[in-house]
């Protein structure tokens, strides 16, 4: 089966400083993969990658079997995407908000008024629809980002550290909110933290350290390989310095 | 579990359109929301016509010169200059609103568009191209009550020509934009592009009149290209075409777009050469 999200001997540098050093794996379709990595692993610049907001020096990327290097417009319109940094345009309402989004893929205010109310209300947000962005809290525009995110009905959506700033009840929200919606929409998931506890049994793992791809599988899978009773273990033995030896 | 997806959304010409209409009107909700902005863009250059030129009225003389067919008041002369300074200085706002996007993350929205990354850097353009026309009409209306009466088909005549001005000066604000790291260096592009651009060319004074007074000034004045665009609402604001500054004014606009989109390109442009944190868009 065609992988959601295929990256293949991946590198990135800024001048001499090396991001990401053959980075490799695979999310699979309908797959919850949780991309593991403490700050500076390169999480971002993967993900500026997959989105196209950095061209890729070596290796490739492909969504859905399509190259985004050379299909770049048919990959970005199956990728759903949170970034770490807000992007709601807070002088906009949330309606005005999803209906930018919406025409910046094509499609027409019927359609977008229909999916942002259907959004919205899984977001548990209708009534704030007329509201400025700028008026909700951190949690709430998380949860529209979220929503917003999906309303072109894309097939893969990548997360980058979503839960970031947020406060342990709203982190939990996020999460359950997310695995919620997969689960009904039935999409492929990246979810980059350094939150071990974010992760849930039945989700594959990727670990990223220092720009090296340290371990990628089913967390079942990462726990047999490492030894650890849990993933927080798993993590640190696979994050150690020096390099415990566990590949790929 | 995986779902049954719908294959991915063909691009039509339909969806091209609503895109761009989307663009437009997320810059003009902009504007409006940004009264301040309008009111300023207005005020500036009344200022220059209410207070400037009636003072320099009297001191500087204007000849005969094309497009006009007779002596005329300096608030008349300078009007065209100061059409364009509104459309100056809105195509460095919009280089500002896409600097201050870039630092809000707001940028990142729409370079995740699937229509290619020209169209929605052209969508931008025309975005500000349209609020820029919308002032000029504005500033228009009110220099109409200070006599400044161009015939009445030249307010149609001028628009094609306050077009293309509107898009050479937007380009040229999103090239500036893209080498701008922060909103902080902002101010620079007021001291060494909008100052520069704005006094040595022929929008405050004829450039004869600049040829008497400094040879070297005049050759400078005639290699900017605000002399053109200014030229080109000149003349079109009388009904005429100047063919010169048609040709220059068209040639920057294509030559500033398309620097513009080799700018904002990941792979080529600036902002990936740059790579770290403050490139990315």
């Amino acid at each position: 089966m065609t992988p959601a999200l295929e990256i293949r001997h991946v590198s990135h540098s800024y001048g001499p400083r090396k991001a990401l050093d053959d980075v490799g794996f695979t999310v699979a379709p309908g797959a919850f993969s949780v991309l593991l990595g403490l700050n500076g692993a390169g999480k971002s610049t993967l993900f500026s990658l997959i989105t196209r907001l950095f061209a890729l020096q070596q290796g490739s990327i492909s969504l859905f079997g399509r190259d985004l290097s050379h299909h770049p417009g048919a990959a970005l319109a199956q990728l759903g995407v949170v970034f770490q940094a807000r992007t709601l345009d807070l002088d906009l309402s949330l309606a005005q908000n999803f209906y930018y989004h919406a025409a910046l893929h094509g499609i027409g205010k019927a359609e977008a008024t229909a999916r942002a109310k259907e959004l919205l209300a899984a977001v548990e947000l209708s009534d704030r629809a007329n509201d400025k962005a700028r008026d909700l809290s951190g949690g709430q525009m998380r949860r529209v980002e979220i929503a917003r995110a999906l309303l072109h009905r894309p097939r893969l959506l990548v997360l980058d550290e979503p839960t970031v700033g947020l406060d342990i009840g709203a982190r939990a929200g996020i999460l359950r909110l997310v695995r919620g919606l997969i689960a009904s929409e039935g999409m492929s998931v990246l979810w980059a933290t350094h939150l071990t506890d974010e992760v849930d049994s039945g989700d594959d793992v990727v670990v990223l350290h220092k720009g090296v791809l340290r371990a990628a599988g089913a967390l079942v899978d990462l726990l047999a390989q490492t030894g650890a009773s849990d993933v927080k273990s798993a993590f640190l033995a696979l994050t150690a310095e020096p390099s415990p030896g566990i590949a790929a | 579990m995986t779902a049954t997806f719908p294959p991915p959304r063909r691009l039509t010409p339909k969806a091209w359109l609503i895109c761009l209409k989307g663009i437009v009107w997320r810059e003009s909700l902009r504007f409006l929301h940004q009264r301040e902005r309008f009111v300023s863009a207005l005020v500036r250059p009344l200022v220059w016509l209410f207070i400037f030129a009636a003072g320099f009225r009297q001191v500087l003389g204007i000849s005969i010169i094309p497009p006009y067919d007779t002596y005329i008041l300096y608030d008349v002369y300078i009007t065209p200059g100061l059409m364009a300074m509104i459309q100056l200085f809105n195509g460095m706002q919009s280089s500002l609103s896409m600097v201050y996007d870039r630092e809000m993350g707001n940028m990142r929205v729409l370079l995740l568009s699937p229509f290619p990354r020209w169209f929605l850097l052209f969508g931008k353009l025309i975005a500000g191209t349209f609020v820029s026309v919308l002032q000029v009409y504005a500033y228009l209306a009110i220099a109409w009550f200070w006599d400044i009466r161009p015939p009445p088909l030249g307010y149609l005549t001028v628009l094609p020509a306050l077009i293309l001005v509107g898009l050479m000066l937007g380009a040229l604000g999103m090239l500036l934009s893209s080498l701008i790291r922060q909103l902080e260096n902002f101010a620079g592009v007021m001291n060494f592009v909008i100052f520069p651009m704005f006094f040595a060319s022929s929008a405050l004074y004829p450039l004869w009149r600049v040829r008497e007074g400094s040879p070297w000034l005049y050759l400078v004045c005639q290699f900017n290209p605000f002399t053109h665009a200014v030229e080109l609402i000149r003349f079109a604001l009388y009904g005429q075409l100047n063919g010169l500054a048609l040709a220059v004014t068209a040639g920057c606009a294509s030559l500033f777009m398309l620097a513009a989109i080799i700018a904002y390109d990941p792979s080529r442009g600036l902002m990936a050469l740059r790579g770290a944190p403050g490139a990315r868009a």
